[in-house]
Parts: C-alpha cells; sequence; structure tokens
C-alpha cells in the first residue's frame, strides 16, 4: 500500500500581504509554513500507511523554498519526499500543476491513495486537486471529514464528506484522490528526532522530463495583484447601559436597512 | 449553438438561490459577446428547473433528468458537462463556487484543457471576448487580477453574494433534454446516506451573521461541577445566547478560530482564512478581538458590528458600530430589543 500526499509551503495565515511598488507580493518577514489545510492531508497520510503497513510518499510541486514543507513532513513521519520543479512550470496555470502532479504519481507506479488538504490558504484555489484526479482518470472524493473504512485489497474506500447542507456517506473505488477538512485528525507536531533526521535528509527533485509529462498549453494566466482599496471606516461607539447600547444599535441598523 | 453555459447547482430537486446570481453575471457575458444564455439543469426535476431559469434570465435551458444525475456525483456530472463543452464550444461556464460548484467546473476545465478561474467577485468583458476577472487571494489581504484565453470555452466559478440576479421575469426558456453520458455501471461512487444539517442557516449564504469568540467563555452562568468550565460556559452561551440572537435575525451563527480550537463550537462555524470567507449585509462580532485571520475572512461585510470588552481590540478598526461591553449583557438586551422592534 503506497499513499501519497501533496504539499507546499505559504506564509504564515498571521503575515501581513502586500503588494510591493514592483508589483509582487511580499509578506515582510513572516515565515513560510505547511498550508495549514495540508497538516490535516500529512497527518491522514501518515495514519493511513502505517494502520495498512505502507508507505507514505510527500510531493511539492514548485521552487526549492518548499523543500521546507517537505522537511517538515518528513519531521512528522512521512517516508519519502520529492519536488517536482521545472522552468517550464514558472507561471502556468493548474493545468499545468495538474499534468505535472499525475505524471508524478503515475512515475511512483504503485499508488492507492491520494491525498491533498482542502485547499491552497494563500492562492485560495482547489481546482487543482479535481483535476489532478482527472488527469490521473481516478476517482475524485472531496471534503471527506473522515476515513470510514478502507481496503486496499478490494480497492474499496468508504468516507464521510462534509457538504453545504450536511454530511454525506459515500463508497468508492481505490485509486481515489481524497482532499481532507479540518474534522478529520489532530495533526501531530514534529518529533525531535523527526527533526533532526529530515534536516539531514536530501529531497530529490524531479524535472518534467524525469516524469515524461509535456504540459498542456496555460489557458488562463494572472495578470497583476493589487492591494485592497483602503476601506474607509470610521467606528461609531454606542455608549449606554446594555439596554440603551442596544436601542441605539437596532436604531442605526435600521437606518443601514440591513434588518 | 455558441452560448454562455450556467450551470444551476440544485439540491433535492430545487434550484440554489445562489445559482440565479451565476445566472446574473452569465448574462452580462453573454449580452458582450451576444450569444444566447443558456441554463445547465441535471437531475431530479432539472426541466422544472430548466424552464424557472428562463424567469431568471436564460434564453435555453439545457437539461437531464437521468436517474444517474439524482444527487450530485462527480463523475456522472462532470463526464455529462465536458461532453456538451466539447461538442457545442460554448464561449463560458459559470457556477456559483459551492464545494460542488468548484468541483464540477474544475474537473471539466481539466477534461477540456480549458482556463478556469475561480472565485471571482467582479467581472469584465474585454473586446476580444476574453473574461477579466478580479478574485481576492491570500484569504482576501490582496486582490488579484485574472484573464483566460477567448479562443477556448473559459470556466469560471463565482463568489456567493457577489453577483446579482437578473430581475425575475415573465421570460421563458426553449428546454432541450440530453441523454447522461455515464451509466451507472461504469459510476465508482455510491452515495449511502446523507443527514442533513436541520435548522441551520448556511453561512456563505447568509444576509446576517452573529458570531462568537474567545470571549464567549466569560458566562456569568456556573458550570456543572466536573466539566471543563470555559467550554461549558462557552457551548451554553453559544446555545442559550448567540443562537438566540442568530433566531430572530434569521442569522447564521459564525466563530473565531480561537472559538473553535478550544472546543467551543463545531468547525464547520469558523469564519475566517481556514474556516469559510463571508461577506453578508451584517456581521456582529461577538467577543472576538479580530485577528487578521478572522478578519480576512469577514472583511467584506457591508455593516459590521463588534461587541468586546477590550475597546482597543483590532475589531473596532474594521466595525461600523462598536460596543465597549461584556456580550453576556449586551447581547441578551439587542436579542429582547429587536423582538420588540420587528415585532417578533
Amino acid at each position: 500500500m503506497h499513499v501519497v500526499v501533496f504539499t507546499r509551503s505559504t506564509p504564515d495565515t498571521a503575515a501581513k500581504v502586500e503588494v510591493g511598488a514592483n508589483g509582487a507580493i511580499g509578506w515582510g518577514d513572516a515565515a513560510t509554513v505547511v498550508n495549514p489545510w495540508d497538516e490535516y492531508a500529512l497527518e491522514e497520510a501518515i495514519v493511513q500507511a502505517k494502520n495498512a503497513g505502507g508507505k507514505a510518499t510527500v510531493i511539492a510541486i514548485g521552487p526549492e523554498f518548499n523543500n521546507e514543507s517537505l522537511k517538515h513532513s518528513l519531521a512528522m513521519g512521512v517516508d519519502e519526499a520529492a519536488r517536482v520543479w521545472d522552468g517550464a512550470l514558472e507561471g502556468t496555470d493548474s493545468l499545468a500543476y495538474a499534468t505535472a502532479a499525475a505524471a508524478a504519481v503515475k512515475k511512483l507506479g504503485d499508488v492507492d491513495l491520494v491525498i491533498c488538504g482542502k485547499e491552497s490558504v494563500d492562492v485560495g484555489t482547489d481546482q487543482h486537486i479535481y483535476q489532478t484526479a482527472r488527469k490521473l482518470g481516478w476517482t475524485m472524493l472531496s471534503y471527506v471529514s473522515k476515513i470510514i473504512a478502507v481496503d486496499y485489497n478490494a480497492k474499496t474506500i468508504k468516507v464521510e464528506r462534509l457538504l453545504e447542507q450536511g454530511k454525506q456517506v459515500v463508497t468508492s473505488k481505490l485509486p481515489a484522490v481524497i482532499s481532507v477538512m479540518k474534522d478529520i485528525n489532530e495533526p501531530r507536531y514534529p518529533s525531535f528526532i523527526g527533526i533532526r533526521k529530515a534536516s539531514k535528509a536530501v529531497i530529490p527533485e524531479w524535472s518534467l522530463a524525469d516524469l515524461g509529462a509535456t504540459l498542456p498549453t496555460s489557458q488562463s494566466k494572472v495578470t497583476q495583484f493589487m492591494n485592497l482599496p483602503a476601506k474607509n471606516v470610521q467606528v461609531e461607539l454606542i455608549t449606554g447601559t446594555p439596554e440603551e447600547q442596544a436601542t441605539k444599535l437596532v436604531d442605526r441598523l435600521l437606518e443601514e436597512k440591513v434588518l | 449553438m455558441t452560448a454562455v453555459y450556467v450551470w444551476i447547482e440544485t439540491f433535492n430537486g430545487k434550484a440554489l438561490n445562489s445559482s440565479w446570481e451565476a445566472l446574473g453575471a452569465g448574462k452580462t457575458i453573454a449580452s458582450a459577446l451576444n450569444v444566447p444564455l443558456a441554463a445547465l439543469v441535471f437531475g431530479e426535476n432539472a426541466s422544472a428547473v430548466g424552464a424557472e431559469a428562463g424567469a431568471h434570465g436564460a434564453d435555453k435551458a439545457i437539461v437531464s433528468e437521468d436517474a444517474t444525475l439524482n444527487g450530485f456525483r462527480l463523475e456522472p456530472y462532470a463526464a455529462l458537462l465536458s461532453k456538451l463543452v466539447a461538442d457545442n464550444k460554448p464561449k463560458a461556464v459559470l457556477a456559483i463556487g459551492t464545494a460542488r460548484g468548484r468541483e464540477l467546473l474544475a474537473a471539466s476545465a481539466g477534461d477540456t484543457d480549458s482556463g478556469l478561474i475561480t472565485e471571482a467577485t467582479s467581472i469584465e468583458v474585454q473586446g476580444d471576448g476574453a473574461v477579466k476577472v478580479t478574485r481576492p487571494v491570500y484569504a482576501g489581504k490582496i486582490l488579484s487580477e485574472a484573464i483566460s484565453s477567448a479562443a477556448g470555452t473559459q470556466f469560471l466559478t463565482l463568489r456567493g453574494r457577489a453577483f446579482k440576479p437578473n430581475a425575475e421575469g415573465t421570460g421563458s426558456a426553449e428546454v432541450s433534454t440530453v441523454p447522461a453520458v455515464l451509466a451507472e455501471a461504469d459510476i465508482a461512487t455510491k452515495i449511502e446516506s446523507f443527514e442533513a444539517e436541520v435548522g441551520t442557516v448556511n453561512l456563505t449564504d447568509a444576509a446576517i451573521i452573529v458570531s462568537g469568540g474567545r470571549a464567549m467563555a466569560n458566562n456569568p452562568k456556573d458550570a456543572p461541577a466536573g466539566s471543563d468550565a470555559a467550554v461549558w460556559k462557552a457551548q451554553d452561551g453559544f446555545t442559550n445566547v448567540i443562537q438566540p440572537l442568530a433566531d430572530t435575525l434569521g442569522a447564521a451563527v459564525g466563530a473565531s478560530r480561537a472559538a473553535v480550537d478550544a472546543g467551543y463550537i463545531p468547525y464547520a462555524h469558523q469564519v475566517g482564512q481556514t474556516g469559510k470567507t463571508v461577506a453578508p449585509d451584517l456581521y456582529i462580532a461577538a467577543g472576538i478581538s479580530g485577528a487578521i485571520q478572522h478578519q480576512a475572512g469577514m472583511r467584506s461585510s457591508k455593516v459590521i458590528v463588534a461587541i468586546n470588552k477590550d475597546g482597543d481590540a483590532p475589531i473596532f478598526k474594521l466595525a461600523r458600530y462598536g460596543l465597549v461591553g461584556d456580550l453576556y449583557a449586551i447581547i441578551p438586551a439587542l436579542t429582547a430589543e429587536l423582538k420588540k422592534r420587528l415585532g417578533k
């Protein structure tokens, strides 16, 4: 049994992110971290591999700073790591990402399950996950809040999914790509021994040629980043006893026509 | 037939109201490109919903009521959408960016190697027919502008509540029926059960949201012996103080990450960078200091009311109205006042 988990490095969610005079996004001296959603995916991959006596491999697609999140993954207990990068991937869209991701999974050969975090917290996208599943031709199960049962011999999986209107239980076939929610587990912290081992790990870098992948032409591109228009709210403080505050606030809200 | 397609999301045979917002955005693009606006409706009751789409501005409706399409599943829906796109080469395909809308359009854009831009908050059709999109990134800390090639089909998912529906009129759509692409035997995924969340208002659709934060633990009630006092107090506060205000307003209940991480309320209620991004008409933040992660998820709300004991809390920088004081005194007073004034 072999499970693959994808991750990436993103600026800390507490960072102040701004567009600089040169048009590039900056986050000052804030640290980059594992994409917070991916921590649940990494934890689940470690647990699934352990339960089945199998192996977990973590992959990041992106330039070298992503090695940080790969090392964090290894320190948590993922068995192996690889990073995919190629100049041809610079400035491409999710079609290119999905093509490279699917090729990386195929290179590993014996993969039963791919686990991803729900989305990338920085660019706010999840499309690359669904497109990776389609490029692989595998089942896609998104928003998984619990893996209820999985049988790697019979190639079946049963999961609970958290959707807008409630919880859905579905069964499906392996191999599959799943994306997981915060509810699924409690991610572990890396151990000291794990951190020491990971710091010495040499992470292989795979080019598109190594993967035998040919990228489709990107169909969409980002043209610019912009800071938010300044929000000029002047707070009006409403004072008095709680009852007086309540009366005055309701007056204002009725005037604003938001009730 | 070239057209602009809008996928109308249904649940139990009824259109989601937010789908009509997507028809509104679709109309803008279809008019600029001078092509018909077609609603796509799959699953139970699709013909009736397709006809309803006519009153919401669709010129045509392409429907399929095959039994395999009852209840959304990605495989049969994506197979059908991808076939329609490959056969008819529409100029654009739009949907509201719900969980299902996001994965359906992404899968189909992947199948057809088409451009996809997600979570659009505004659109502008260019001279060559390309749609320029503005979308928030870094959870709303900055904006990104993106564009797809006009040569292919441009897939777009839209942020809920960012686009206006067309005025409901007397128009009718020309309804045509298409067969499903996959047979049941070809579909790996089977829905075993569905447990609906009853009585709760969906955060992302809500016009009003009342959220509680860390200070929910300052409940003056005494926690029963043996319980975790902070957790008990906060949970009691969400049930007996926040929920009654939400019920009075027809509002959804939200929470800060601090409240969720402390176990005061389930994660489904979390607003912020690792929770839901919302933009209601009215956002009431009770006992929330306003960490940057939380601000990212709610800053585009129209009117923000902050209730907090600490007058220096960052939330007051975003708020239109600030009430410095104890939420456990103010919220019950506010609920009582609203009941009186709104006649409930």
